[in-house]
């Protein structure tokens, strides 16, 4: 049948371009962890197995260092705003259109602005304020551009939520605070969780906003490799490379795909 | 309780660690160093050195965000096709290089581009002369396609297939063939998403000094470096400052264009 | 007269499950034929199929004489109107309409005059500016009506119509589509599962279930000689019961003998009863073939509905304006033109295609 060929030789045209794309997304990021476990430092010939850079990378206080600052951050930076941005989206859901409005304005401002101009604004800022730059001022920076993620993971789940259930709680005797624990809360705790874990990566994945607010003497994974890549690449930096590609990609497939998060299909 | 109150933390940081941080932009930029009002920082776009740079960062991100275009809308095309809906395997894996640190996926390139690197060591193998590829506007734009393309296939990708498959096929019912269904269904139909891609991919493209740094070298100057080293090297922030107001009337209007196109959000990538 | 459509040994399955099995339809030119069953039972698929939307497994769909199985959905002679409009929401309504003369590239005259004649077709002259959204779910179905039919198909396909709307339009729309159907002239095939619209509206009624189809044919031979107990059961409302066929013209039903019209099932051989509610007529106990006792009353408006229960344990339904208090003793009585007797399932494997989902 005419149509019956027409359509497999489609079909073998699309497959051929999904694995183009493919190719084009993953080859780079496999180089790297190929390299990470080459006993060579020549970027073009296979040294034989070894997993000297990743010890390497382990014995060096400066990344050891840099990650503890990364982790301690990302987890805070997070945390903190998964509270206030819970919070902030109950309190939104709740208002009426027009200020609903304004406030969604301003939280989509993180969002859409160029990460160098949040993060030129927030140095300028903290400088006006007179916080040097630092630790404290990286991890303010941090929950500023969360905070929004975790707004837009929650706010949806607050729509789904039955407002009946709430109300039928409470007229069965339930205090407001006791109701919203035992039966809202439950509802949008997905919402908060993927919020959470979004955060989460977004912050472990930040370079630039942190490059600017900074200062000297902290570094954070991504600003160590900038640093360091323009000294030239060290074997170690693929090794790190490799590690955060792994973490990230677990982190995502446990949001994407951990119960309670599928999204509807079409 | 009054449910409302638990929005005070969050406005109260909006407005300390977003609103004032950019008025204090506005007000380095229109300020010289002795505090009195001037143009001058935003004028100095015009000097020959700044409206190179900015010329450079808006054609090559239009470029790359032209090839971005023209890269997703297939994919987001077959994707939808194959019918497998979010969240699921195939399209998660042409999605999660958007997640990925994008130092990692620049230093990747690097490591491909470079005069001995992965490329030039697999042409010397087979005797083929070694190419000069990093350095180049080439690889600042391979560099922004690389790293942007899941921007752009993300929300293409969500207004696609929030066209119901009926729709389509009225079109082909009518008599359309796939080309004229092509041109006057799906692509009027995905402008919300198209939209949203070009933004996301425009913004950081026209921003960006990592890529021309770590791509480019040191010769060629992007916006986003000169406006970088005013304020980690030079340590003129009046300047930087007026420059990045001259960088937010771009992306103003993309703002702009997207409230335009896409009023209900359809093309957001969250 | 010929028939315009022939379906020819369709089979067709998704991911490995059989939707429809070596169907066989004839459609006439001028028909307007109603595909109805429950969800599932493969009626959709069909027109998907006429359409060209999918393509069969096997079989081959001829139209006109011509073999259109391979044939695209654009090169398909006939219109579809599909269940949720689809309309294109960013065109306004006569930019809608005249898509499908575009793509044909007919003069602007004639489209215009053509945008014209169809809404004042479907009653919605001058709407030609608004916007789809700010038409209601029936005013948008005409729309879709008026798109499909200005490109003159000879058939035009509907697929549940009327699905999305509420009670009162859908019933508008029925006769809506009977004036549309006999002002165009053009065959009609109509997909519902709703058996009033198809009863109301049919020349041709084809009654589907899992993929097979159970009886075809006027709206009054399905009603009143339902072939098999799941057509009998699908359509309005009847009392199914084992009886025995004693011989020709006289079934035996729990013990007691009724006079009726059937022949031809042998004798002594087990059949199913229909006995439709509205054909019971409840008489004093003496006078009754069977007895029974009333057991529940409901006031319908228009008819009581009524259970009466007999010694053997079976509730029949029965429709009446006569009121029968609940716990009195009744008799039943039915005419012989108004039972009838269908063959029992030939196997267990038949019987579940039947009455008991």
């Amino acid at each position: 049948m005419m149509k019956k060929t027409k359509d497999r030789f489609k079909q073998i045209v699309e497959n051929f371009y999904l694995v183009f794309i493919m190719v084009f997304l993953y080859a780079p990021i496999a180089t790297l962890i190929v390299l990470s476990f080459s006993n060579s430092k020549s970027r073009t010939q296979w040294g034989g197995f070894t997993l000297r850079w990743y010890i390497e990378m382990f014995k060096s206080a400066t990344i050891m260092n840099a990650l503890q600052n990364t982790l301690v951050i990302a987890f805070a930076s997070a945390l903190i705003a998964t509270i206030i941005g819970t919070a902030a989206a109950i309190a939104i859901s709740s208002m009426k259109p027009f200020p609903r409005t304004v406030i969604m304005g301003i939280t989509n401002i993180p969002m859409l602005n160029a990460d160098i101009v949040t993060g030129i604004s927030l140095m300028l800022g903290f400088i006006a304020f007179g916080i040097s730059l630092g630790f404290k001022t990286i991890l303010i920076a941090h929950i500023t551009f969360n905070i929004p993620y975790v707004i837009l993971s929650v706010m949806p789940k607050l729509k789904q939520t039955n407002k009946s259930v709430y109300e039928a709680a409470m007229d069965l005797g339930a205090s407001p605070i006791f109701a919203f624990f035992k039966v809202v809360f439950p509802d949008i705790l997905p919402g908060v969780l993927s919020g959470f874990l979004l955060a989460f990566t977004m912050s472990l994945d930040d370079f630039i906003i942190t490059h600017f607010t900074k200062g000297a003497g902290i570094n954070t994974l991504s600003t160590l490799i900038y640093s360091e890549v323009r000294r030239g690449i060290k074997p170690s930096m693929y090794a790190l490379s490799t590690v955060i590609f792994v973490t990230v990609l677990g982190l995502l497939i446990v949001t994407n795909f951990a119960p309670g998060r599928k999204r509807e299909s079409r | 309780m009054n449910k409302k109150l638990l929005s005070g933390p969050y406005l109260v940081w909006m407005v300390g660690f977003t609103v004032i941080p950019l008025l204090l932009i506005v007000y380095y930029g229109l300020t010289d160093k002795s505090g009195a009002f001037t143009l001058a920082n935003i004028v100095s776009i015009t000097t020959a050195e700044h409206a190179k740079a900015l010329w450079l960062s808006l054609g090559l991100s239009f470029i790359s965000t032209m090839i971005c275009l023209v890269l997703a809308y297939p994919l987001a095309m077959i994707l939808r096709k194959r019918g497998v809906g979010r969240g699921s395997f195939v399209v998660f894996i042409f999605i999660l290089p958007m997640w990925m640190n994008f130092l990692l996926r620049t230093l990747a390139w690097q490591t491909l581009l470079e005069r001995n690197g992965v490329i030039n060591g697999i042409l010397k193998a087979l005797h083929l002369p070694g190419q000069s590829l990093i350095n180049t506007p080439g690889a600042i734009i391979l560099g922004m396609v690389y790293n942007f393309l899941p921007f752009m296939v993300l929300p293409i990708y969500n207004v696609l297939c929030k066209i119901d498959d009926n729709t389509i096929n009225a079109a082909h019912d009518l008599g359309a063939d796939f080309y004229q269904t092509l041109v006057r269904i799906w692509m009027p139909l995905s402008i919300p998403g198209i939209i949203s891609g070009i933004t996301m991919v425009f913004v950081p493209a026209l921003t960006t000094f990592v890529i021309s740094n770590l791509l480019g070298g040191s010769k060629i100057l992007l916006i986003g470096n000169v406006i970088e080293q005013e304020f980690t090297r030079g340590s003129n922030w009046h300047l930087g400052s007026g420059l990045s107001l001259v960088l937010m009337i771009f992306i103003l209007a993309s703002m702009a264009l997207i409230a335009k196109y896409d009023k209900e959000g359809e093309g957001t990538a969250f | 007269m010929g028939s315009l459509i022939d379906l020819v040994g369709i089979s067709k399955g998704f991911d490995g499950t059989l939707v429809l099995d070596d169907l066989n339809l004839s459609v006439k030119e001028n028909a307007f034929v109603t595909l109805l069953g429950p969800s599932g039972c493969g009626k959709t698929t069909t027109l998907r199929i006429i359409g060209g939307f999918e393509h069969a497994d096997k079989g081959k769909v001829i139209f006109d004489g011509q073999d259109i199985s391979s044939l695209p959905p654009n090169k398909r002679q006939l219109n579809t109107v599909f269940q949720k409009y689809a309309l294109f929401t960013h065109m306004n309504i006569a930019e809608n309409i005249a898509f499908g003369l575009k793509i044909k590239n007919k003069p602007k005259a004639y489209i215009q005059d053509k945008i014209k004649y169809a809404l004042k077709l479907v009653n919605l002259d001058g709407y030609e500016n608004r916007s789809v959204d700010s038409l209601s779910g029936g005013q948008q179905q005409r729309i879709a009506i008026a798109r499909a039919i200005v490109n003159e198909p000879r058939v035009l396909l509907l697929d549940e119509p009327l699905g999305a709307l509420d009670l009162k339009l859908r019933q508008d729309m029925q006769y809506e589509l009977i004036r549309l159907k006999n002002e165009l002239g053009i065959t009609f095939i109509y997909v519902t599962h709703d058996q009033e619209e198809a009863l109301t509206m049919s020349d041709t009624i084809v009654v589907m279930n899992q993929g097979y189809i159970q009886q075809m044919g006027t709206p009054e031979q399905i009603y009143n000689e339902p072939e098999n107990a799941f057509v009998a059961d699908f359509i309005g409302e009847s009392n199914i019961v084992h009886g025995t066929m004693i011989r020709d013209e006289l079934v035996e039903i729990f013990g007691a003998r009724f006079a009726c019209v059937d022949k031809g099932f042998g004798t002594n051989a087990p059949v199913d009863v229909v006995i439709r509610p509205e054909d019971i007529d409840l008489v004093s106990p003496e006078e009754g073939t069977l007895t029974g006792v009333c057991t529940h009353l409901i006031f319908k408006g228009v008819h009581y509905e009524m259970e009466v229960t007999t010694p053997d344990g079976f509730e029949w339904l029965v429709h009446s304006t006569d009121l029968c208090p609940v716990g009195k003793e009744v008799g039943i009585h039915v005419d012989p033109f108004d039972i009838q007797i269908m063959n029992k399932p030939a196997s267990e494997d038949e019987e579940a295609v039947g009455v008991n989902e």
